[in-house]
C-alpha cells in the first residue's frame, strides 16, 4: 500500500494525482479517507463530522444533477437541497453553510464570479474568495472532478469529500462511489445525529485561503 | 431523457443476447475454430456490439477492416466507411466517439505514425475507441513486414497500450479491452498491437465464444465527460483552449488535465488485472535466467526455454501483457531471482529493454536482446545462442556457413 496521503493542501506548486502516487479507488461498498480505503459507514462519520467543524462547509453541485435530464437526476437534486437545508440546520453560529453550483466547464476568461459558481478549471478561486474550507462534489463529471479536486488541493487548504456516482475520486480527501439519493440522505441523517456533538473550528480556522 | 437500463438477456437486432461479459468470456462454452488473425478479429467484433468502423486500407490490417465490412453487411456493426487516409480516420473515430458511439479501428505501420496527432487528443479527450496495431515496418526504405518500432511512439500517447501474443490473445482482448477501456474510472483509448502477419496472417486454433453473445452496448452516460456538446469541453477546449491563455491558471489547468490522464491509465491496472488474469504471466521465476518478452518474441522465447532444457540450462519467463498500464511492480517481483534477463524484441531498438531496465533494482542484468527487424524472423536458437553467449557457454553461429 502507498505511503502517499490525500490531505488538504496546499501541497505542492503542481501536486501529483493521487492515483500516480498508488491511491487505490474503493471497491462497491467502500470509500476512502485521505487514501485509505475505509467501510463506507465511517465515511459518513467522518464527512459529518469534517462539515460540522468547518466554517464554510459548502456543496458544489455539477450539471449531471443541477438539470433534470433524467428522473435520478431530479431527485438527486433533491436530496441535495434537503442535505443543504439539514446542514444550515446544524450548524453552530459563525459558521456559513453556501451551495455554489458548478453549471458548466467551460474555460471563463477573464475570470469566473466565484460568489456564483464554481469552474473545473479554477476552481481555487472559489475557495479563496468564500473562505471554504470543507466541500462537496456532486453531479460532476469525473475528470472534471478529478481536475478540481486536485488543483484544489494545490493551492488551497480546504478539505474535500465527493460523492461519486461511478467509481469514486482518489484526488478528494474522503470519496464515496456509486453516489444514490439514499446515500445523499444517508450523509444528511449524520449530519444531523452529529448535531452538537463537533466542535467547529471557528476561532482557530485556517481559511481555505492559503496565501 | 430515459435512464438507461440494463439489456442484459435482451437481444440486439441480428438476434444476439446481450450477455454479462464476465459470463461470456468465462462461463460460455467454447468451440475451438482454425482462423487467421485477421479473421479472429472479425469475430471478436462480431461479438463486440460495435457502432462504427472506419479504417483507410494499410498493409498488414487491410483484411481485418475489409473482413469487417462484411459484418457491416450483415447488419452487426452500424455504420463502417473509409476515410481518406489514416489521419481522417483516427480524426472520425474522435468525432464518433465524441458522440457516444463505441469505435473500431485498424491500423498499422506509417498508418500509425500518420495518424499520431490524434492519439493525445484522444487520450485527452477521454475516448475509448479501440485501434488494432497489427504491428510493421515504419522507416524507409519500404517495409510492409513485421517489426514493433511503433509500439515506443504510442506509449507516451495516454493510451492503453497491450501487446498479444496470439490470435486467442486478439480475441479474448478486443472484447475484454472495451469493458476496461470503457470503465468511468478508467475511459481512455486502446491501442491493442500484435506483430503483423505473424498473429494476422497465419492460422491458429481458437476458442471462439457463441455467435449469438455479444458484450453489453457502450453507455456514455459513464463517460467522465459530457458527451459532445459545443459549449461543453472537449470541444470548448478546442475552441478556447488553454494555450491562448497565458496565465498560471491555464498552464496548472493543462497540467492536471494532462496529469488525469496518466491517473487514469494507473486506474486501468485494477481492472486490466481482473480481465487479463494478471498484467504479466510467468514461468519459472526461481530461475537464475529469464526471458522477458511481448508479443510473438513470447512465442519465440517459450521455444527457446524447452531448447535450454534440453541442454540442462533452466530458464524462466515473463511474459508482459500490458505496456500501459506498465506492470512495474510485477516485473520487478518475477525478475528479483534472475542473474541474467534477456529481452528479445522485434524492433532495432529494443524499446521493451529500456522500459525494463528503468524498472528493476541492477539493471546490468538486463540483455537487451536479441533484436530482429525489417521482418525478419526470430529462430529460437538465437535467443539460445544470445544467452549461452553471455553464460560463456560455447555457441554455434547463426549467422551463415561460412565460406
Amino acid at each position: 500500500m502507498s505511503d502517499y496521503r490525500v490531505l488538504p493542501g496546499p501541497e505542492h506548486f503542481l501536486p501529483p494525482a493521487a492515483a500516480s502516487m498508488g491511491i487505490r479507488l474503493p471497491n462497491p461498498g467502500e470509500a476512502h479517507i485521505n487514501g485509505v480505503i475505509a467501510p463506507e459507514e465511517k465515511a459518513y462519520e467522518e464527512a459529518a463530522r469534517q462539515f460540522l467543524m468547518a466554517k464554510v462547509p459548502t456543496i458544489f453541485p455539477g450539471p449531471l444533477v443541477l438539470w433534470a435530464w433524467n428522473e435520478k437526476a431530479a431527485k438527486k437534486a433533491t436530496a441535495i437541497r434537503h442535505l443543504f437545508n439539514t446542514l444550515k440546520e446544524c450548524v453552530q453560529a459563525g459558521q456559513k453553510p453556501m451551495l455554489i453550483p458548478m453549471p458548466d466547464y467551460r474555460p471563463k476568461y477573464p475570470k469566473i464570479n466565484p460568489e456564483v459558481e464554481i469552474n473545473p478549471n479554477h476552481p481555487n478561486l472559489t475557495i479563496w474568495h468564500n473562505k471554504i474550507d470543507c466541500c462537496i462534489f456532486i453531479g460532476v463529471h469525473c475528470h472534471q472532478a478529478n481536475l478540481s479536486l486536485k488543483i484544489i488541493r494545490g493551492g488551497t487548504s480546504c478539505y474535500t469529500i465527493a460523492m461519486c456516482a461511478q467509481a469514486g475520486h482518489e484526488d478528494a480527501m474522503l470519496s464515496f462511489r456509486d453516489a444514490s439519493v439514499d446515500k445523499i440522505m444517508r450523509l444528511a441523517d449524520t449530519v444531523k445525529r452529529l448535531k452538537g456533538t463537533v466542535q467547529p473550528r471557528l476561532s482557530t480556522a485556517k481559511s481555505g485561503a492559503s496565501n | 431523457m430515459a435512464e438507461i437500463k440494463s439489456v442484459i438477456g435482451t437481444q440486439n437486432k441480428k438476434g444476439q443476447t446481450y450477455t454479462d461479459t464476465w459470463k461470456m468470456m468465462n462461463e460460455a462454452p467454447r468451440t475451438p475454430s482454425f482462423y487467421t488473425g485477421s479473421e479472429v478479429i472479425k469475430e471478436a467484433i462480431r461479438r463486440a456490439s460495435c457502432d462504427v468502423m472506419i479504417a483507410y486500407p494499410i498493409t498488414p490490417q487491410s483484411e481485418a477492416a475489409a473482413l469487417i465490412g462484411e459484418l457491416f453487411a450483415e447488419g452487426y456493426i452500424g455504420d463502417y466507411f473509409r476515410g481518406e487516409s489514416e489521419f481522417a480516420v483516427m480524426s472520425q473515430c474522435a468525432g464518433a466517439a465524441f458522440g457516444g458511439a463505441r469505435v473500431f479501428t485498424t491500423t498499422a505501420g506509417p498508418g500509425t505514425m500518420r495518424a499520431m496527432e490524434n492519439f493525445p487528443m484522444w487520450a485527452g479527450a477521454r475516448l475509448p475507441i479501440q485501434m488494432i496495431v497489427t504491428c510493421r515496418g515504419i522507416n524507409s526504405p519500404l517495409s510492409i513486414q513485421p517489426d514493433t518500432l511503433e509500439i515506443a511512439y504510442l506509449l507516451n500517447t495516454g493510451m492503453l497500450v497491450w501487446h498479444a501474443e496470439t490470435a486467442q490473445d486478439f480475441f479474448d482482448w478486443i472484447l475484454k479491452g472495451y469493458i476496461v477501456s470503457e470503465e468511468p474510472d478508467v475511459h481512455l483509448p486502446l491501442a491493442l498491437c500484435c506483430d503483423g502477419f505473424f498473429v494476422t496472417h497465419t492460422k491458429d486454433v481458437v476458442n471462439l465464444t457463441p455467435a449469438d453473445m455479444c458484450l453489453p452496448p457502450y453507455d456514455p452516460y459513464r463517460s467522465p465527460v459530457p458527451c459532445m456538446d459545443m459549449e461543453c469541453p472537449p470541444v470548448r477546449m478546442m475552441r478556447d483552449p488553454f494555450v491562448m491563455k497565458s496565465n498560471y491558471i491555464s498552464y496548472a489547468t493543462h497540467a492536471s488535465w494532462q496529469q488525469e490522464i496518466w491517473a487514469a491509465i494507473e486506474r486501468s491496472r485494477k481492472h486490466s488485472i481482473h480481465w487479463l488474469n494478471g498484467l504479466i504471466d510467468t514461468e519459472n521465476t526461481d530461475a537464475d535466467i529469464m526471458i522477458v518478452a511481448s508479443g510473438t518474441a513470447v512465442s519465440q522465447g517459450r521455444e527457446a526455454i524447452r531448447l535450454l532444457e534440453d541442454e540442462g540450462v533452466r530458464c524462466g519467463l515473463v511474459k508482459v501483457k500490458t505496456l500501459r498500464p506498465w506492470p512495474e511492480e510485477e516485473i520487478r517481483e518475477a525478475t528479483k531471482n534472475a542473474k541474467h534477463i534477456f529481452v528479445p524484441e522485434f524492433n532495432v531498438t529494443g524499446w521493451l529493454a529500456r522500459e525494463i531496465k528503468a524498472t528493476i533494482p541492477n539493471h546490468e542484468r538486463v540483455h537487451a536482446g536479441p533484436h530482429v527487424c525489417g521482418g525478419m524472423t526470430m529462430p529460437p536458437e538465437i535467443i539460445v545462442s544470445e544467452i549461452k553467449t553471455a553464460l560463456g557457454m560455447k555457441s554455434f553461429s547463426l549467422a551463415g556457413r561460412g565460406s
